[in-house]
């Protein structure tokens, strides 16, 4: 038998409050933006992917050729009466651009973020920080007309042919993924305790020896990362790598030949063809290939990012 | 504990009360002369001349902000960076203190042990044969025996033998303390300075460290930055206080302690302030 006031208290407790509203409010709110983000992100593998199928299902094109051929011609059948869609020149193309692009960019990016954190902390935050931003901030056709004029003129120079090609397009991407990378690296350095720098020092080691053996040594998996988001965003990239490489769909013999990237053919030749046509579910094809490549280089970070952790 | 809560003889207190120690025995290794600190335009230490014996621990104790880690910090050049630091610091007859003196090698003679144990993320062995892999040692036996030695100073050795390749993180905060303190010694330095080494420990690892300590006095010498002022009674031989960037007193430890001259230093070890 419950007395009066405690069924009073019990009545005041359970009463839902202003307060107590608002959370349930809030806790919505966010849920639902959530909810929303994942169901886009859904929404765009389920569309990319059953489009990019559509060649496999309904034009019977065999998934070993289309990896492995390196004839790409949708127009075309050949003598067996099967459509020309081997997209290996363009996996190849990207893969290229994108390993070598991370290559070159990787050193310069490293040393300018221990420059900015370890060697002159005040220099790199007043002009390097700014100047880092501001490469952020252009435009990527900008850069793909800087390429197109000053960089593809002078491969041409240099190398002959049309100067169109892979190397052109590295030198373009090496900037565009430098700043990304630079500033990434320098939050992996950031993110290096300060008191393994005092012991280091404090051991009798030089600053040299301190970044080399404890500092890069601590940022490991951080600068990985670094390299790694470099490296999907040169995948991705379109435009400018359209402008610099020549859009030729062949084998790169050579890393000054006219060559193509999955980004360069899907924007040349996406609005050139109608919606079901071979043509274009080949096309789409191309793009699941591409999304899937970006989503290997998720886990990649994913999976560098726990390591990091355990240790 | 001899503490003392006479404050009726305060009309005889001093406004400063410095006692440079006793040559005989313990010949002086290290010593400051018109010592200032200056973090960018801020003085941070305006004066700190002491003297320190071979093969005794100093104890330096005051309160926080009161300069003492500055001046530690000073004597191994860990503030080069930092701040400024000008006057003399004479090591066995040489001003350490200016720009002609490489500061790694100086370093390897004194050397540091910081307030929060921090271990590299490597392991035991690694930690230790860090500063000497540095110095170009590579031979495996040497390595082996110094790491075992310096392990066996630091009172670690029995617990971390079988373990020597598992990561230092590993390790207890006390266990951690200590390894950094072998770490510190395997390069076989002269001096020892510890900043607040017991403040992250647990009372029974910081025991175990005193004792460390105690037993390492026969090799080395050492400067302990305490907040501790038990710590600072039971293990050193001479105290300094330290109070707004000066060093107020500076004697014998059971002087500082039972008939201490300077007021502040009464009011600071009887607990009154600080």
């Amino acid at each position: 038998m419950k007395t009066k006031t405690t069924q009073q208290l019990e009545q005041q407790l359970k009463r839902h409050s202003k307060a107590a509203k608002l959370e349930i409010w809030g806790r919505t709110i966010s849920l639902t933006a959530l909810l929303l983000i994942v169901a886009v992100v859904v929404a765009i593998i389920g569309f990319v992917a059953s489009k990019g199928i559509a060649t496999f299902t309904s034009n019977h094109v065999n998934l070993g050729d289309f990896l492995t051929g390196k004839s790409w011609n949708p127009n075309i059948t050949d003598a067996n009466g099967k459509p020309e869609v081997g997209a290996l020149p363009m996996i190849v193309g990207s893969f290229l651009i994108t390993i070598l692009s991370a290559i070159v960019a990787t050193p310069f990016a490293i040393g300018t973020a221990v420059f900015m954190n370890e060697i002159s902390p005040n220099k790199g935050a007043k002009i390097l920080q700014p100047v880092t931003e501001l490469l952020v901030g252009i435009p990527s056709v900008v850069y793909g007309f800087i390429g197109l004029s000053v960089v593809v003129p002078t491969t041409r120079a240099i190398f002959g042919g049309s100067g169109f090609g892979i190397l052109s397009g590295t030198c373009v991407l090496f900037v565009m993924i430098l700043p990304t990378v630079t500033s990434m690296s320098a939050d992996a350095l950031k993110s290096v305790p300060r008191y393994y720098r005092e012991a280091s020092l404090a051991l009798g080691a030089t600053q040299w020896q301190t970044i080399y053996k404890v500092v890069l040594r601590a940022a490991t998996p951080g600068l990985m990362t670094a390299v790694v988001f470099g490296m999907a965003r040169a995948f991705g990239e379109a435009l400018a790598v359209q402008m610099v490489i020549g859009n030729a769909a062949l084998m790169p013999n050579s890393l000054v030949s006219p060559s193509s990237t999955l980004t360069s053919v899907l924007t040349t030749g996406i609005g050139n063809t109608v919606m079901g046509s071979l043509q274009n579910n080949a096309l789409w094809s191309l793009a699941l290939v591409l999304l899937l490549m970006s989503l290997v280089f998720n886990l990649i970070i994913r999976l560098i990012g726990r390591k990091g952790r355990l240790q | 504990m001899f503490i003392n809560n006479d404050v009726t003889r305060a009309t005889a207190m001093q406004e400063r009360h410095v006692v440079q120690p006793n040559d005989a025995g313990h010949p002086i290794i290290l010593s400051t002369e018109g010592l200032h600190v200056f973090y960018g335009k801020k003085e941070a230490l305006f004066e700190g001349d002491l003297q320190f014996g071979s093969n005794q621990i100093t104890a330096l104790i005051g309160p926080s902000g009161s300069g003492k880690s500055t001046y530690l910090r000073s004597l191994n050049r860990m503030n080069d960076r930092i701040a400024t630091v000008t006057g003399k610091i004479m090591y066995r007859g040489v001003d350490i203190n200016q720009p002609a003196i490489d500061v790694y090698e100086m370093r390897r003679r004194v050397g540091m042990v910081f307030q929060r144990p921090n271990p590299f993320a490597k392991s035991i062995y690694d930690n230790i044969a860090f500063a000497l892999r540095l110095r170009g040692t590579t031979d495996k036996h040497e390595l082996d025996e110094i790491v075992e030695t310096s392990l066996k100073q630091a009172a670690l050795w029995d617990q971390v033998k079988d373990d020597l390749n598992k990561s230092a993180l590993a390790l207890s905060g006390g266990q951690a303390q200590r390894l950094c303190i072998a770490r510190a010694i395997a390069v076989k330095p002269d001096i020892l300075l510890l900043d607040e080494p017991a403040s992250a420990l647990d009372p029974v690892s910081t025991s175990q460290l005193e004792d460390t300590l105690l037993d390492l006095k026969q090799h080395y010498t050492i400067i302990i930055v305490t907040h501790n002022m038990q710590q600072a009674a039971r293990i050193s031989e001479y105290t300094a206080f330290f109070n707004q960037g000066r060093v107020l007193e500076y004697d014998t430890t059971s002087q500082i302690f039972t008939n201490p001259q300077v007021q502040v230093t009464s009011d600071y070890v009887s607990g009154n302030f600080g």
